[in-house]
């Protein structure tokens, strides 16, 4: 009823060819997008909102939503598996990390980006095998990824300053004399950085890049035929995949844990958001952010619950039974959602609209 | 993520209610109970309620409740830093926080020094964190990293008649190849300059179940020591391999993360006679029976398994909370008897810590723990271990006082380092003697 696009008429290819093509698409992304960054903000200066929800449920949820974003890319776009991720995700960190230390005056968010482009020369280089190897025997082939730049970032002692316990500590992140040291700035700063990469994202899987990757995913051969050079589009998308995961990282240390250990980066934060991009929607930006909010946020919420449901029964459950029963619900959910829809919550999303749009007349 | 909230805030009132009727003091408890590290957490986080229990059962730090509230972290930095978050502000705020992981710790360190919560980290983290004028909030109490390798030479030139005598001896470091296991390097690399002995140093990677290569280095090299810095599954797969390749266990020392029962009893036979370092003295005490018989009598204990009341973990756990208890008792000895500490007068407490042998003897725990000692400048506090050798089926103390190490090298190794992380934090350290 409401979310109907009849009589939304395009008159020219400019206004078929908007991102949001629908006026109710425009609406909700401008209602999110205000909620987020005024709506929020409002609620936190009346005390609605204390510093817990930003600090440990919005950012954590966005920085790995960016993180899944750029898997997605890699995986969802361009049919690329990895299971490199964290690695990236280290190598923005440190980058970053070092950026800052060794150059004097460097602004945070060159610094940024500049450990976004190492993480994406990384990328490359480890991208390379994707020309003779595709599937899971690339996904072999980058979990060497995965080994050689935790083994390498322990090893080498210049890339933690020769900190003695291995770990490097997140600089401050000012910009033009002010200091983002609150929970609140800090979120403000995030999900400034996420939505301006996710906006540059959904653009340029609209352009003729996203397009190649997409013919590679579908048909490699196919694709070289009509005109896709396999090497750069393969090469472009790990690329593209791994700064969005190095600038992820980057934040990661520096907007949310402050101090990081080599480890924290390892093969099970991989595939905790490989399954960010599995359950939210391969192949969908939006799929990314439902996929973040699933694996980061459920668990939590569980753990609320459960803790909400034993102290409003009055009874206390023996220790470890409620960590395992929260366990237990998670794994069902997950295959639950993936049973119910294989293509994800993005895909989910999707059917829901497509109803929408024939209610009350179904066919 | 509005039914986060709203449950949220449910949660919240709930506790709220809850928590206006009685004097007590709030603990988060941040455990791990399931995973791969659920053995260590169970054992670690049920001494620490067990404890708390007592306390309880004792009528309170003078008529002050201890209550806590316990949240799933898994081991992971993401669950543990949010745990922390949810748990800081609810029943009139945390008093303290000991994650027991190195991942969340340092996920905290920063959070801890804005939000003015002390955080312990008994035997892990940064060693540097001694310093207290630089880590303000951070107690790594009793024992560091560094003052453990320390340890190790100090026991290892003792069983050869004196530290002169390990000139040209052969010790091997077989560590995890991890920051952790990195940590004692300098310390190690010190003490060989300065003694003359030939450290060895091979790298085992996570998570460590073949070490096949590395033993066939270490037959070849023919060590006189072998030193296993090591973690999880990694422990029990050196004993084994060791014994595959001849080499007694005797001659191996391990770290006190590789001293538990659940390190060496999937080794079996090739345990028997391996020592490792530890801060407990293996043994029963009259604090555990005060335990089995007011708290487990009562049906509030918090392991499941009896037999493991008084194991490695389980009596860390209880360690812990003894520091904690005499932390806050400290505090109500300066800010007033019988009222609920802040985390900040908490923290005072944590820094004029001391639990001498008197206190621990009137504690029922003399013996189970070195005494602790902390200042402005030093919240390690100790400094000493012990060293106690598996006989196959239980621990047993090997060296009948407790062991310390090159305290003035170590302290200048923790200066240097902590001056190094003020400056890239641009931190400035604060005058100890200024302090109250």
């Amino acid at each position: 009823m409401l979310y109907r696009e009849a009589g939304q008429f395009k008159a020219t290819y400019a206004e078929d060819s908007q991102i949001f093509p629908i006026r109710q698409d425009k609406i909700g992304i401008v209602l999110i997008l205000a909620v987020a960054f005024v709506g929020i903000p409002l609620m936190s200066v009346a005390g609605f909102l204390s510093d817990y929800s930003f600090t440990a449920i919005l950012t954590p949820f966005l920085i790995f939503s960016l993180a899944a974003l750029g898997l997605n890319i890699l995986t969802g776009y361009a049919g690329q598996l990895s299971l490199g991720t964290a690695a990236f995700m280290a190598v923005g960190a440190f980058a970053s990390y070092n950026f800052m230390l060794r150059i004097e005056g460097m602004p945070i968010l060159v610094a940024f980006i500049l450990g976004g482009l190492c993480a994406a020369a990384v990328g490359i280089v480890f991208g390379l095998p994707s020309l003779r190897i595709r599937g899971f025997y690339l996904a072999a082939a980058t979990l060497a990824t995965q080994f050689f730049i935790v083994w390498c970032l322990t090893k080498v002692g210049w890339f933690t300053n020769y900190s003695s316990s291995g770990v490097i500590t997140a600089q401050k992140i000012e910009m033009l004399g002010y200091t983002f040291d609150t929970a609140f700035s800090k979120y403000l700063f995030v999900l400034s950085v996420v939505c301006a990469m996710a906006l540059l994202a959904k653009n340029m899987v609209r352009t003729n890049i996203g397009r190649s990757w997409m013919a590679i995913r579908d048909m490699d051969m196919a694709a070289e035929v009509i005109g896709f050079r396999p090497m750069r589009t393969k090469l472009m998308a790990f690329a593209v995949s791994s700064f969005y995961c190095g600038v992820a990282g980057a934040l990661f240390a520096y907007a949310y844990l402050g101090t990081v250990e080599p480890e924290g980066f390892n093969l099970d934060l991989s595939f905790r958001i490989l399954f960010m991009v599995i359950i939210g929607g391969v192949g969908s930006i939006l799929g990314s952010f439902f996929g973040s909010a699933f694996i980061v946020l459920l668990p939590i919420f569980l753990n609320v619950l459960i803790h909400f449901l034993e102290s409003s029964a009055g009874i206390n459950l023996p220790s470890g039974i409620s960590s395992s029963i929260e366990l237990m619900v998670f794994g069902a959910l997950i295959i639950f959602f993936l049973i119910v829809e294989p293509h994800g919550l993005a895909r989910l999303w999707q059917i829901g609209k497509e109803k929408l749009r024939l209610w009350p007349f179904p066919h | 993520m509005k039914f986060v909230q709203k449950a949220m805030v449910a949660a919240a009132f709930a506790t709220a209610a809850l928590s206006v009727s009685a004097q007590e003091q709030f603990f988060p408890v941040l455990s791990y109970r399931v995973g791969p590290y659920a053995a260590g957490g169970s054992g670690f986080f049920g001494g620490v309620i067990d404890y708390l229990s007592l306390i309880n059962a004792q009528g309170g730090i003078n008529g002050v409740k201890m209550v806590w509230e316990e949240c799933e972290t898994e081991y992971n930095a993401t669950r543990g830093v949010e745990c922390y978050e949810r748990l800081k502000k609810v029943r009139g705020g945390a008093t303290m926080v000991e994650p027991l992981s190195t991942g969340i710790a340092y996920g905290l360190l920063d959070r801890v020094a804005q939000d003015k919560i002390p955080m312990t980290t008994l035997g892990y983290g940064r060693s540097d964190a001694a310093d207290g004028r630089v880590f303000p909030f951070v107690f790594p109490l009793i024992t560091s990293y560094w003052n453990q390798a320390a340890g190790m030479m100090k026991y290892l030139g003792d069983k050869e008649g004196g530290l002169d005598k390990l000139k040209g001896k052969k010790i091997v470091h077989l560590y995890h190849d991890s920051a952790y296991g990195k940590e004692p390097f300098a310390v190690f690399e010190a003490y060989a300059k300065q003694y003359g002995f030939e450290l060895v140093k091979l790298a085992v990677p996570h998570p460590g179940n073949e070490q096949q290569s590395q033993w066939l280095q270490i037959r070849q090299a023919k060590p006189d020591y072998v030193i296993l810095w090591g973690w999880g599954v990694m422990n029990a797969t050196a004993l084994k391999t060791a014994q595959r390749n001849g080499y007694p266990s005797e001659k191996i020392l391990g770290v006190w993360w590789a001293g538990s029962e659940e390190d060496v009893i999937p080794a079996g036979s090739a345990a028997k006679g391996y020592t490792t370092m530890t801060f407990n003295t293996p043994g029963n005490y009259p604090l555990l029976d005060e335990i089995k018989k007011k708290v487990y009598a009562a049906g509030k204990g918090n392991l499941e398994d009896k037999s493991r009341i008084g194991s490695t973990y389980h009596m860390r756990g209880v360690t812990a909370a003894i520091l904690w208890v005499e932390a806050v008792r400290k505090a109500q000895e300066k800010h007033g008897k019988g009222k609920v500490m802040t985390s900040e007068q908490v923290r005072w407490g944590f820094e004029n810590l001391n639990v001498d042998e008197a206190r621990l003897k009137a504690l029922g725990a003399l013996g189970m723990m070195p005494p602790v000692k902390t200042t402005c400048l030093d919240h390690e506090g100790s400094g000493a271990v012990k060293v106690q050798r598996w006989d196959g089926k239980a621990w047993k103390a090997v060296t009948p006082n407790w062991v310390v190490g090159d305290k003035a090298m170590i302290r200048k190794m923790q200066e240097e380092s902590a001056a190094k992380y003020a400056a890239e934090k641009k931190i400035t350290p604060r005058d100890c003697s200024k302090e109250g």
